[in-house]
């Protein structure tokens, strides 16, 4: 679980923040209450997710409590990739 | 002020008036004579220009413009464009002809499709379109619909394609087709705009933009496409007030009758369908209830959605206002360059992060 926060934060460093680390969020803070993300930003979030850790984000996952906040995607991934049969 | 209104109190413990249809009301006789004077002054002594031009799409907003245009400026001084392209809907020009000639303006017709073709635009948009529906052709149509936001989720686009057979199908958009669809049919938005332009250009004219206030606080316009112009006459209007003001000003019925699309995809679109969360005359309360302080609760119990259902509206208004408000800035400055110039540029420090 450690691994995947370590990767989605790296990669919201680079994609989003352009390397300004003092502007990271904490692992439990929401992106959208401290407008770090719009729509479109989730939509290349979940776009990395399914291509960093070979999964699908069905329509009905596309909600806040698995993707608004480092834990939240933590969470949701791992849970995702035990399901997964690969 | 309608005479109907009633009071009650709002949760900041003030009177305000019942969450209802008659908090719009107003004397349009005097508003109208006061965006007409605020035209004129506008043009002599900001602007500098002898007219305005008016791009007409048929709808209730550019209608409503014109025709304040006129009673501000006298017919002369106004110019009406029709600038349909494929995708419009036949009905639109023929709606934008029938104003242009009610208001005794001068107009023309210009398709822009041939432009748009040159630039790219159709084959661009159906070039990401195959790529999530391979089978799609130049004969099939197309929409993208808003999905998520409402049920509490995370918005996201859905496109929705129907066969020559009127089959449909409705699949979840990725990223990259989503933002070049939406890339590609901004292009009608913004050579609208070349062409108004030009025509302000050649007569000394301004542009007039046409949003109401329901579009211009959430940002359901294209940067440099429809959000450009010189002045904005409606902006501060709710869309249930620019009704109100066009049935004043005797617009021709099939105008008051238009149900406001986006005339944009070739599928019909309504504006909630692909923006806003609800039709417009719920979302106009909605909005009113966000600036003058209503809670979810009393919007619910006004529209007749659940309360959680309101929250989530009023969270969805609040967010699009703040995630749109860039589309409203000129460009952004290391340092302030006419520092006696007024600008509305907003870059400031982003909220401080606890650790």
């Amino acid at each position: 679980m450690n691994d995947i926060k370590g990767q989605v934060r790296q990669y919201f460093l680079d994609n989003f923040l352009f390397g300004a680390s003092d502007r990271m969020p904490a692992d439990s803070h929401s992106f959208m209450e401290h407008q770090l993300l719009d729509s479109t930003g989730f939509l290349e979030l979940v776009l990395f997710l399914e291509e960093q850790f070979d999964m699908k984000v069905g329509d009905e996952e596309m909600i806040p409590e698995h993707l608004d906040s480092f834990d939240a995607i933590a969470a949701f991934v791992a849970r995702k990739c035990e399901s997964s049969p690969t | 002020m309608s005479g109907n209104s009633q009071c009650s109190p709002s949760p900041k413990g003030h009177h305000t008036k019942a969450l209802n249809a008659d908090v719009f009301t107003m004397d349009y006789g005097v508003e109208v004579e006061r965006i007409s004077q605020w035209i004129r002054r506008t043009l002599s002594s900001t602007l500098h220009k002898r007219g305005v031009v008016v791009a007409i799409s048929g709808g209730i907003d550019s209608s409503a413009c014109a025709a304040l245009a006129v009673k501000a400026l006298g017919p002369k001084k106004v110019y009406g464009l029709l600038l349909p392209e494929r995708d419009s809907q036949g009905t639109s020009s023929a709606r934008g002809k029938q104003l242009a000639e009610h208001l005794g303006i001068g107009y023309e017709q210009h398709d822009i499709a041939p432009a748009l073709e040159a630039l790219g635009c159709y084959r661009q948009r159906d070039e990401a379109i195959r790529r999530v529906v391979p089978a799609y052709s130049e004969h099939w149509k197309s929409k993208i619909a808003i999905a998520g936001g409402l049920e509490g989720g995370i918005s996201y686009f859905r496109l929705i394609v129907q066969d020559p057979d009127g089959k449909q199908q409705d699949v979840r958009l990725s990223l990259s087709e989503y933002l070049q669809i939406v890339a590609a049919t901004n292009y009608k938005q913004r050579v609208r705009k070349t062409v108004e332009y030009f025509h302000a250009d050649r007569l000394n004219y301004a542009v007039t933009g046409t949003p109401n206030r329901l579009e211009y606080d959430q940002g359901f316009f294209v940067r440099n496409g429809d959000g450009s112009a010189d002045l904005k006459p409606i902006a501060h209007l709710y869309k249930t007030q620019v009704y109100a003001i066009a049935r004043h000003l005797k617009l021709p019925e099939s105008v008051l009758a238009a149900v406001p699309t986006t005339d944009t995809y070739s599928l019909p679109q309504g504006q909630d369908e692909f923006y806003f969360a609800l039709p417009y005359a719920q979302m106009d309360l909605a909005l009113w209830a966000l600036n003058q302080g209503h809670s979810a609760d009393e919007l619910a119990a006004s529209i007749g959605i659940t309360e959680a259902q309101a929250q989530r509206v009023l969270d969805d208004i609040q967010n699009k206002r703040r995630t749109t408000r860039t589309l409203h800035c000129v460009a952004e400055l290391v340092e302030p360059v006419l520092h006696h110039m007024d600008t509305i540029n907003v870059t400031a420090p982003p909220p401080a992060l606890s650790p």
